[in-house]
């Protein structure tokens, strides 16, 4: 049968757009402009073309910040994704025991994003900070102001304290919505733990987790802030991620043209992985 | 109203015009022809017009980046791949 649908309540959508529009769609409209041209200021630009692509695509600083970026995006998920499942499923049923742990859990993620940089900074600071200086007092040698492999563990760290919690959460809930019939089947099978968990909780998980998924990687993949704060993308530039190098470009350098061209470059990215994620959750559903 | 502090130029100007044109004729297509269903592709999913435009646009991208990073002749061969790829995308996807 075609059945005409009636598209005039798209006109409501009209002021959402307006707003997208103005602090989205023509910021990003400047940006393509700027990424074409070169300034000295005063709002006095020479036309480059492709230029700036060029040389940020060639460009090594580029490429290893790309690749710190998908490094960082990668240990994130591969621990906070497991292990927010692993907790989520220790976690009590129901009870009281199940507020006192929902609302543990939801604690990191109240605290903005400069304030765990903050805090972590200073815990972490091997003469004054708690972690910092246990760690020392152990004999390790740790000093993230000065050694990479430091800083990177320290980043790691905040970010699984930070965020693991937003997987728990999205897990726990996707365990509560399972049916008890399922269990009561398995327990007649005789399932062992193992076989429960992966053919009855985790393809129940598969839509909670691919929004959990696309939620942490997304956010790492954009992360600037706590990585700023904490170490400001050193010792050297060991921790530069795409997003600290982008506004050194663009503000610490002032070479718009070069910052401009990268920030399309790296939208073109997240453009690319959300839809992706978008549509193999969307052709999930359908099947 | 005084744009200058958006740095225009002809280049970007045509850019942006064609993605306006684009939207605008997808528009009046679907008006005139409603064919908005989702049909299932070579790669296996359900697009409609609007998604194969999208693919064709960020695809289009992709593959002028490439053609930067990767061949130093003039940019109007990867924009020749585009356009076939676009159709190939209409066609196929």
């Amino acid at each position: 049968m075609n059945k005409t649908w009636n598209n005039k309540a798209w006109f409501m959508v009209l002021p959402v757009l307006l707003i997208v529009a103005m602090n989205a769609v023509v910021p990003l409209m400047t940006v393509v402009n700027y990424s074409v041209q070169d300034t000295f200021g005063n709002n006095v630009f020479f036309f480059e073309g492709a230029r700036w692509f060029r040389e940020v695509l060639e460009s090594e600083r580029f490429h290893n910040a790309l690749f710190r970026q998908f490094s960082y995006t990668f240990i994130i998920l591969a621990i906070e994704i497991p292990l927010g499942v692993g907790i989520a499923l220790a976690m009590p049923r129901s009870g009281v025991w199940a507020s006192v742990c929902l609302v543990l859990m939801a604690l990191p993620l109240l605290i903005p994003w400069n304030v765990v940089g903050a805090m972590w900074n200073i815990f972490a600071l091997p003469d004054i900070g708690l972690l910092g200086y246990t760690i020392n007092a152990m004999g390790i040698d740790y000093n993230f102001t000065s050694q990479p492999i430091s800083a990177w563990i320290t980043m790691v760290l905040m970010d699984v304290w930070h965020w693991t919690s937003l997987v728990v959460l999205l897990a726990y809930a996707g365990l509560r919505s399972i049916d008890d019939a399922y269990y009561q089947a398995a327990r007649i099978d005789a399932a062992s733990r193992w076989s429960v968990f992966r053919y009855i909780q985790l393809p129940k998980l598969k839509h909670v987790l691919t929004i959990a998924f696309l939620l942490r990687f997304m956010d790492s993949f954009m992360i600037y802030t706590e990585p700023f704060v904490l170490t400001g993308g050193g010792p050297g530039n060991s921790t530069t991620l795409l997003s600290i190098d982008l506004v050194k470009a663009g503000l610490g350098e002032f070479n718009l043209g070069i910052a401009a061209s990268m920030s399309i470059i790296y939208f073109l990215m997240t453009l690319l992985v959300c839809w992706l994620f978008y549509t193999l959750t969307m052709q999930g559903e359908k099947e | 109203m005084d744009l200058s502090w958006m740095a225009w130029t002809w280049h970007t100007g045509l850019f942006f015009g064609f993605i306006a044109c684009a939207l605008t004729v997808m528009t009046v297509w679907e008006f005139a022809r409603p064919g908005g269903a989702p049909r299932k592709g070579i790669l296996g999913l359900d697009t409609t017009r609007g998604d194969r435009l999208f693919i064709s646009l960020l695809g289009s991208a992709y593959i002028h980046l490439a053609w930067l990073g990767l061949v130093s002749a003039p940019l109007w061969g990867a924009t020749i791949i585009a356009v076939l790829f676009g159709l190939a995308v209409f066609r196929w996807v």
